[in-house]
């Protein structure tokens, strides 16, 4: 060791422009080393805890989904039993899951479709030269941080059959109460006012943003032209949108096809998994949890999940390419 | 405090207004009753449960508050372990957020700026996985915490979100353009190692990013329903597990669980209202550039 040190101090008294890794303190073969391999090996230590955590808690779970539902695999059972694809074969016929089907396609079509239009709507409206600009815009952002749980009771009640406020203001304006819960489109409304309450004015957001990137000149450009404000809107700020309102389109997709706790919690029979008497607004993920955790077939439920994630590429790939074909039909047009 | 987000805060509020021309009345009036019905359904929550149920057979329900608030939260804390529950949301948020802004912030370093073998492809891998259903896997989750003796315990709903790929992706689209090169060479050629260029030349670039990581996640993490309702037991529940426990036992007293989301939404709105112009401009920022 000594005369690793004598040969390093040698060295920084000799040649002190020549230390190779630009250290001030030019350091002993060793430390030198030592730098090298922080050099080398820091990047990959510092991206490993993302892959480490995804591999167990993400990518394992999911491949592993596939594994369980090839078994009759009961919640507290040690001896599960291979039955190759039966609970896939069982899933095909089983009416439950296709009514849970339609129901998830069903409620995300009544949420994403309003929820856009009105997005760009409210964005329109905080476009305009507002005092106090960020004011509105936390008011807008408002119900998002409220949690799902919290606003799925508040809506279950607002929407009560009985006792409801929805109902009483509907009677008070003359027309008739609705049994929010027990009809089948009624209770796909009123969960898809839910979703749609929470995450318009986060949408609004981005779309705002997204109007605020639209380069000044173009707008101007349109005045010159004579374009009044609602052709400017429809034909230079709409078309300049369509980027971002894909990205929304595909992130709503994957979430809005997953529902899970506002159905659960909208039941009239709280704490119930069935999604209304008849499931009729039980959703794919609440199947899947009632599968698993009350009947306890848990090979049965993953095959629930693995058909709901394969829907659910399915789906975001005809976004995608519908999204897209419109996108580029715009492009061709101008 | 503005400084806190300096970029996106100036574009957003300045140089940007009126492409619409200015706001109006009809504008103003719009945007009120928007609002008004964001707060409404809040509101009615703290309505009913300041008052008794029998307020809801009424037909025209008294929109003023009654004096029964503090009677029905006290009722709340007999019914569940409410405190606990607030304890145990604390520790989960807490400790995921904390972990979450750490590891997110050194991976998004090591992909903005560091040269290293593989580097794209696992930063395409980091971006592909922000659209897998991670949800979905649920059940082995569900049955590896049983095998881990995890069940029932707040690692099982710590563990799996310690950092997420969207807080990796954050970070590192805000790195690339916070942190300047000649920065990191000048700190490496002092004799800085690589985690005190972390420390003292990247943290301090990229603290606005890594802020509005830690609200997102924590209150992300802290309205989580389905895995923690897989994981943990109505005797050691987080909030929103609580919250569901009280409703499903004791819903035809609407004034006591809207009490009780009440109670837990009051922490989070505070939270809110405090630094909701930083999470508006975090979201506004990220869209850009989404």
């Amino acid at each position: 060791m000594s005369t690793d040190l004598d040969a390093g101090r040698a060295e920084r008294t000799t040649s002190e422009s020549p230390a190779p890794t630009g250290e001030a303190g030019a350091p002993s073969r060793w430390r030198r080393r030592l730098s090298r391999w922080d050099v080398r090996f820091s990047p990959y230590l510092y991206v490993a805890p993302f892959f480490v955590i995804f591999g167990i808690a993400g990518l394992f779970p999911l491949l592993y989904t596939v594994w369980v539902s090839l078994f009759d695999w009961d919640l507290i059972d040690d001896n599960p039993s291979f039955i190759g694809l039966e609970n896939y074969v069982e899933l095909m016929g089983d009416a439950q899951f296709w009514k849970t089907l339609v129901n998830t396609v069903s409620i995300f079509v009544l949420s994403s479709g309003p929820q856009i239009v009105m997005a760009v709507l409210l964005a329109a409206l905080l476009n305009t030269r507002l005092r106090l600009p960020t004011g509105w815009r936390v008011g807008v952002l408002m119900p998002y941080v409220a949690s799902l749980v919290a606003i799925g009771i508040i809506f279950a009640n607002l929407f009560g059959p009985n006792f409801g406020l929805v109902n009483g203001l509907l009677e008070v304006v003359g027309l008739d109460r609705v049994d929010w819960q027990a009809d089948r489109f009624s209770s796909h409304v009123a969960i898809a006012i839910m979703v749609n309450w929470r995450w318009t004015g986060y949408n609004a957001l981005i779309v705002l943003a997204a109007m605020q990137a639209i380069p000044q000149e173009v707008n101007e450009a349109a005045v010159v032209d004579g374009a009044g404000a609602l052709r400017r809107f429809f034909h230079v700020t709409l078309p300049m949108l369509r980027p971002t309102l894909i990205f929304v389109v595909i992130t709503s997709t994957i979430g809005g096809l997953q529902i899970f706790t506002e159905p659960k919690l909208f039941d009239a029979m709280p704490g119930s998994n069935n999604g209304g008497a008849t499931n009729q607004f039980q959703t794919i993920t609440l199947y899947m949890y009632q599968s698993a955790f009350e009947r306890e077939d848990l090979g049965y439920a993953s095959a629930i999940a693995w058909v709901l994630f394969l829907v659910i590429i399915v789906v975001a790939l005809i976004n995608f390419l519908l999204t897209r074909r419109i996108a580029t039909t715009g492009e061709a047009k101008r | 405090m503005t400084t806190t987000f300096p970029l996106p805060f100036r574009r957003v509020t300045r140089d940007t207004g009126g492409r619409l021309g200015r706001a109006n009345f009809s504008v103003y009036g719009l945007l009120v009753a928007w609002v008004l019905g964001s707060i409404f359904p809040f509101y009615w929550s703290f309505l009913v449960a300041s008052r008794d149920s029998s307020m809801l057979t009424e037909a025209i329900p008294p929109l003023v508050p009654g004096g029964n608030f503090f009677a029905n939260a006290q009722r709340v804390f007999d019914t569940v372990e409410f405190w606990k529950a607030l304890g145990n949301s604390i520790i989960v948020s807490g400790s995921v957020t904390v972990s979450t802004v750490l590891f997110s912030t050194l991976a998004g370093f090591a992909f903005a700026k560091l040269r290293f073998r593989g580097r794209n492809v696992l930063f395409v891998l980091v971006v592909a996985t922000l659209a897998v259903p991670t949800q979905l896997g649920i059940i082995p989750l569900y049955m590896a915490m049983a095998e881990f003796g995890w069940a029932n315990q707040l690692q099982a709903v710590i563990v799996p979100n310690l950092v997420t790929a969207i807080g990796v992706f954050w970070m590192r689209q805000y790195t690339v353009q916070a942190v300047p090169y000649e920065l990191i060479e000048a700190a490496r050629a002092d004799g800085c190692s690589m985690l005190r260029v972390v420390w003292h030349v990247c943290l301090p670039a990229v603290r606005p990013a890594a802020a509005f990581l830690g609200m997102f996640t924590f209150m992300t993490s802290w309205n989580d329903f389905l895995w923690p309702l897989v994981a943990l037991n109505a005797d050691n529940p987080t909030v929103q597990v609580a919250l569901e426990k009280l409703q499903s036992g004791y819903y035809v007293d609407y004034s006591l669980v809207l009490a009780g989301t009440t109670l837990a939404t009051i922490p989070i709105l505070v939270v809110f209202v405090v630094l909701g112009r930083h999470i508006v401009a975090g979201i506004m920022q990220g869209a850009v550039k989404g």
